[in-house]
């Protein structure tokens, strides 16, 4: 099962590396990560998409991670409302004569063009990764040439519609 | 967490002074008895200050046996291993000592040269990256980028290595920031938002606990390291004592309940007791004290207490559920927790029956081996061991057959006499770690039990061991072999013995005279009993090669992958 876990983190040197090593040590697959600076000087965010067998893998990663004394707070959103994005940098083959066709493909997405040259296009797409997917399926038939994605990053939103369903493994 | 820290409740002003200096102040503010370190290149500013500091300084004769000697010191005295090792082959020949601490949570506080800052990255002479390599096998670690952070980094290290669950913490210190001079504090309050380790438990699980014990009718208590780094001994006795509920030990943790109390019923694992593995298997109740259920410990999980509710108290939260599902979980300190169970007084659960059952087993499958009138058995070897030492003596031991039985037949009725390596299995351990033990505790007598292969790992350490004049007694339980490897190749592969026969053996008695060590020697049960006494008497170092009966297998045994109530050999 797929788990988007934030972490929030000491901006110190190697924690990183604290963290990507944990999840090898300890056998864990990432899918993405994005990490960056959070409104408080000096932490960071990191939000990891991982894949595990089960709600006990969840369990572990989450108290394992707990455990690194510059982690300072981690939560499973997965199953919070949140607000989920990633940013995808798309370099498709176009033609002057196939250009139009392709803006009118992107625009459902909100997808922009931020470059242009001869042969090609760049398609900058922003939204969860279902949405980055579908555009990225559709204009492989145009031909692409690079895709740059940054990966997940996430946060709760304001408001908790399903509060009372979430489960908390905490047992501390 | 917040931690104040007013020595001799006065106000410290800070002064000026070097890296290598506040070290040494640190270590001084910390209580720190004694170092054991390697010198070179990048930690000599360090070395130059503990010239004339007054500071303990051990000069093991390999990095490794001086982290193992922190390890013996941490396990036998309960504070903090202190090691310095230098750059490069320094800091990497601790590797193994490191993983071996992180493993068994024993706290050491290990200081590591670098080389200067201006050169670190570039590939510099004797350098590694000493915190990429031990990020994994490290509770904590620290590069110094800046004089000024030391003093802090230093108090925080110890704070981190000591508390919850005990880890070593190493701190990476270039070369420059040892000479460079800063303001010394060590006053301050740490500030460790990321660290704050659970030690009152839960009200409501322990109330879980308590109802749990009350229907229980057939309930045991595994208890592991755990209890001895809380120094709870007295504090399971009294719960087991007052609630009636029979004590299992997995290896580490030993001699946290007396092994000569109606209520033990030996080790469990690979190599416990048929009683022990029987009682797991068949309780309906498993209360695991400061035990992380090691795969040594459980064999498959599958039968491992298939039909129990299993309460599981320990320090460290990701522990619980990790490889049994646990359905009370306690997290916190094992004395606080097993005093609060205490202070419940909660109803006894009616588990007479059990009892009884269980002191059958115990009559009907000891531990047990066939004798020999000629030849030493290396189980007798133990056994004429205990007698000796009346039970009393520290006793360190390296990896394999000869750990086992130690394991098996010195009946520990103390905590903090035993010093061994379980969960890494570290080969070379024994006798740097004997080292280290009788250092912790001058007066007591300690018996490190070597296998000829473990012995011939980390054998330069006999020179620290004559310099120091430290009276261990070295016991070479001589197989000509490496004994456990040999045993499963015979039982696990055909017998093809491959290269686990130590066909050339160095003389070991002209190897301990070398060192300037008295070493003895004994072939048979007669011989061995004099010489242990003799060795027991004699007032220094000495070191005795026993000719055990070679091909000797250690029983009753869970092969591996099996459940733990399928032992063989339970009958010699």
């Amino acid at each position: 099962m797929k788990r988007i876990i934030t972490l929030t983190v000491n901006n110190r040197a190697g924690v990183l590396n604290r963290i990507t090593g944990l999840f090898t040590k300890r056998h864990y697959n990432i899918e993405s990560i994005s990490v960056g600076h959070t409104e408080s000087e000096g932490i960071s965010r990191m939000t990891f998409v991982i894949h595990v067998e089960d709600e006990s893998g969840v369990e572990q990663i989450t108290k394992q991670l707990n455990k690194q004394i510059d982690v300072l707070k981690v939560t499973d959103i997965t199953n919070q409302a949140i607000i989920a994005r990633e940013l995808a940098l798309i370099k498709v083959v176009a033609s002057p004569s196939n250009r139009n066709e392709i803006y009118s493909l992107i625009e459902p997405f909100r997808a922009t063009i931020v470059d242009v040259s001869k042969e090609s296009m760049v398609v900058q797409v922003t939204g969860e990764s279902d949405k980055v997917e579908a555009l990225i399926d559709l204009l492989r038939t145009y031909g692409i040439k690079e895709i740059a994605r940054t990966g997940t990053t996430a946060f709760t939103r304001g408001t908790q519609k399903q509060a009372c369903n979430m489960k908390n493994i905490s047992i501390v | 967490m917040v931690v104040k820290a007013n020595v001799d409740g006065k106000q410290q002003t800070s002064t000026k002074m070097s890296g290598a200096l506040m070290l040494l102040e640190a270590l001084k503010r910390e209580n720190v008895e004694v170092i054991f370190g390697y010198p070179g290149g990048a930690v000599l500013p360090i070395y130059d200050k503990i010239y004339d500091f007054g500071i303990s300084h051990v000069l093991t004769r390999h990095e490794q046996g001086g982290i193992h000697a922190a390890e013996g010191y941490a396990r036998i005295s309960g504070k903090p291993g202190v090691v310095i090792a230098t750059s490069g082959p320094g800091a990497t020949n601790i590797v193994t000592g490191l993983t071996d601490a992180m493993i068994d949570s024993l706290p050491l506080v290990v200081f590591t040269g670098q080389v200067a800052s201006s050169v670190i990255g570039t590939d510099a002479f004797q350098e590694a990256d000493v915190l990429g390599i031990t990020m994994p096998i490290t509770k904590h670690s620290y590069q110094v980028r800046d004089v000024k952070e030391l003093p802090n980094i230093i108090k925080e290290a110890f704070y981190i290595a000591t508390t919850g669950r005990p880890g070593p913490v190493l701190i990476d210190i270039p070369k420059d920031i040892a000479t460079i001079e800063g303001d010394f504090e060590y006053d301050q309050e740490l500030n460790l938002p990321g660290y704050q380790p659970t030690i009152k438990p839960n009200h409501l699980q322990i109330r879980k606990l308590v109802e749990a014990v009350s229907q229980a009718k057939k309930p045991v208590i595994l208890a592991g390291a755990g209890v001895i780094h809380a120094k709870a001994a007295e504090e399971l006795k009294q719960y087991a004592e007052q609630q009636n509920i029979p004590v299992i030990h997995t290896l580490l943790g030993l001699g946290g309940f007396p092994a000569d109390h109606p209520l033990f019923l030996g080790m469990a694992g690979m190599h416990g007791t048929y009683t022990a593995n029987m009682a797991i298997y068949e309780s309906d109740l498993l209360i695991s004290v400061g035990a992380r259920f090691d795969d040594r410990v459980t064999g498959n999980p599958k039968s491992f207490a298939p039909n129990a509710t299993v309460a599981h108290i320990d320090i460290d939260p990701a522990e619980i559920g990790k490889i049994i599902t646990t359905k009370i979980p306690v997290v916190g300190d094992a004395k606080e927790v097993l005093r609060q169970l205490v202070h419940q007084d909660g109803k006894r659960g009616d588990n007479e029956e059990w009892l009884k059952k269980l002191e059958s087993w115990k009559k009907e499958y000891p531990l047990a081996y066939k004798p020999s009138e000629e030849q030493l058995k290396p189980q007798k070897l133990v056994e004429l061991i205990h007698e000796y030492t009346n039970g009393e003596a520290i006793v360190t031991t390296d990896v394999g057959q000869h750990q086992m039985w130690a394991a098996q037949y010195y009946k520990f009725n103390k905590p903090n006499h035993w010093v061994t390596s379980g969960g890494l299995g570290t080969m070379g351990f024994g006798l740097p770690s004997s080292i280290g033990a009788q250092i912790a505790d001058k007066s007591a007598t300690v018996v490190s039990i070597l296998g000829d292969g473990g012995f011939q790992m980390t054998s330069q350490e006999l020179a620290v061991i004559r310099e120091l004049n430290l009276p261990i007694k070295i016991v070479i339980v001589n197989n000509q072999a490496l004994g456990m490897v040999r045993q499963w190749q015979e039982l696990f592969y055909e017998e093809r013995y491959s290269h686990s026969l130590l066909g050339n053996q160095p003389d070991f008695i002209k190897l301990a005279e070398a060192y300037g060590i008295k070493g003895m020697q004994a072939a048979t049960t007669e011989e061995a009993e004099q010489v242990v006494k003799e060795a027991i008497e004699f007032d220094g170092p000495v070191l005795i090669d026993f000719r055990v009966v070679p091909g000797e297998n250690v029983y009753p045994m869970v092969a591996p992958g099996k459940g733990i109530n399928e032992m063989v050999g339970v009958k010699p």
